[in-house]
């Protein structure tokens, strides 16, 4: 077993889809929260697979599409200071802030410094003791205890020139505002495996129990997600709607308790903004004032004022309302090597999903 | 930006640390977040941390499932 080509079989993977044909009679939207999952459904060609009453959306589960722009300009702000280093995630890299991109600003001079983990951001700090380095802390519960685990590593060995600027995110919150609106009619969530390898399922309990709509926490390869779909139809046709787990590898109903401390350690729950959704009551983390020196916002930077750019739709694309091919920039002058908005930067975004596959 | 890849223990060292093998090429990665592992496990790797273990026996049962199953 390797875990990964074992689930690529297609024997089993027709043998599910037969099953879902046979026992799908409604007409259902499947929201999958998680990018990672658009990219995987597009990849595989899942959507085409299933019966036409099935309609997979795809979500906001993109940490780089929901950033806010204003977060962007706070970030490229810290960039132009005399003595920053900042050390990101190579995703961000393109992201249009207001008027400018960290790419641009790298090229004008700024030291962006592209890092795989948080923990080489942490030894950049230690390399640099005379520069400020600050961590963009973007990321959904999969990627926050890495950067709480960066934060409470610093403070153990006195790295104090290291600082995060953190804007990461909470899922079920943003799943729940989905539901919220009238733009929209979920029937079940695909839920995101690696979120939940960190939470586990009750935080989705609430989406079952109040608002009656079926969760599958789901793994990432072709018969993970097929079998999560056979999973969400059955709960939809037997009128249940309970928190399931397909991608059981990976996923305890507990979670990873010690990663779960870490957050809780390290951040606070706070309101947060979320691009093309708005602000969310208690969907972000900010570093708690106990760990105040490696908050990178005590740097307290002026940002220009927000801009969207014209005509980008990124908004409705992220809240599940429009696909891709119906923004007016599409395919014209939004493309992966021009993107206007982030959706079309991220390798996970929906729109560079589309530009891709479709 | 949540993707993470299954690799195996190779060898562990006394700062948190250890090697795991995924697909052939060996990765160094934190064992901060899950410290109780020994060689030969599988974990799922996520941005240089090991977030998860993969528990085995589970991972089999979508095969018991489906392969049996005659439609």
């Amino acid at each position: 077993m390797r875990y990964v080509d074992e689930y690529r079989n297609k024997e089993i993977a027709q043998k599910i889809l037969r099953q879902i044909k046979s026992i799908s009679k409604k007409k259902i939207n499947l929201m999958e929260v998680c990018g990672t999952h658009t990219m995987a459904i597009f990849r595989n060609g899942i959507k085409k697979m299933l019966p036409h009453n099935i309609n997979l959306i795809s979500g906001p589960g993109c940490p780089v599409c929901v950033t806010p722009i204003s977060y962007i300009d706070e970030i490229i702000a810290l960039s132009r200071g005399e003595n920053f280093i900042i050390t990101t995630f190579g995703d961000m890299i393109r992201v249009p802030g207001s008027t400018s991109t960290l790419e641009k600003e790298k090229t004008d001079g700024a030291d962006i410094r592209i890092v795989y983990s948080t923990l080489d951001a942490l030894k950049i700090a230690q390399d640099n003791s005379s520069k400020e380095v600050v961590f963009m802390g973007v990321g959904f519960e999969t990627t926050s205890p890495t950067i709480a685990s960066a934060v409470l590593k610093a403070q153990k060995e006195r790295i104090e020139n290291f600082s995060v600027l953190s804007v990461a995110k909470i899922i079920p919150p943003a799943m729940e505002a989905l539901l919220g609106g009238e733009e929209l009619n979920i029937d079940g969530f695909i839920c995101p495996g690696h979120v939940s390898a960190i939470i586990g399922s009750q935080p989705y309990n609430f989406i079952t129990a109040q608002h009656k709509v079926p969760c599958v926490i789901c793994g990432f390869e072709p018969l993970d997600i097929l079998q999560s779909i056979y999973m969400l139809v059955k709960q939809i046709e037997d009128g249940r709607a309970e928190v399931e787990i397909q991608y059981e590898r990976a996923v305890k109903p507990e979670g990873n308790k010690i990663a779960l401390d870490k957050i809780n350690e390290v951040f606070k729950v706070i309101d947060s903004d979320w691009r093309g959704i708005g602000n969310i009551p208690l969907s972000g983390l900010e570093i708690k004032d106990k760990y105040r020196q490696f908050n990178a916002r005590k740097f307290a930077v002026e940002t220009e004022e927000t801009k969207e750019p014209k005509g980008c739709r990124c908004g409705e694309v992220l809240r599940g309302v429009i696909t891709p091919p119906e923004c007016p920039l599409f395919r014209q002058v939004c493309s992966p090597e021009n993107p206007q908005g982030a959706c079309m930067v991220s390798t996970e975004g929906t729109c560079a999903a589309y530009y891709k596959y479709n | 930006m949540c993707l993470a890849i299954p690799g195996k223990i190779k060898k562990i060292f006394n700062d948190h640390t250890a090697e795991i093998e995924i697909g052939g090429i060996v990765k160094k990665a934190s064992l901060d977040l899950i410290p109780q592992v020994a060689v030969g496990d599988y974990v799922l790797l996520h941005a240089g941390f090991a977030i998860q273990v993969i528990d085995q026996k589970k991972a089999l049962e979508i095969f018991r499932a489906w392969e049996g199953k005659v439609d």
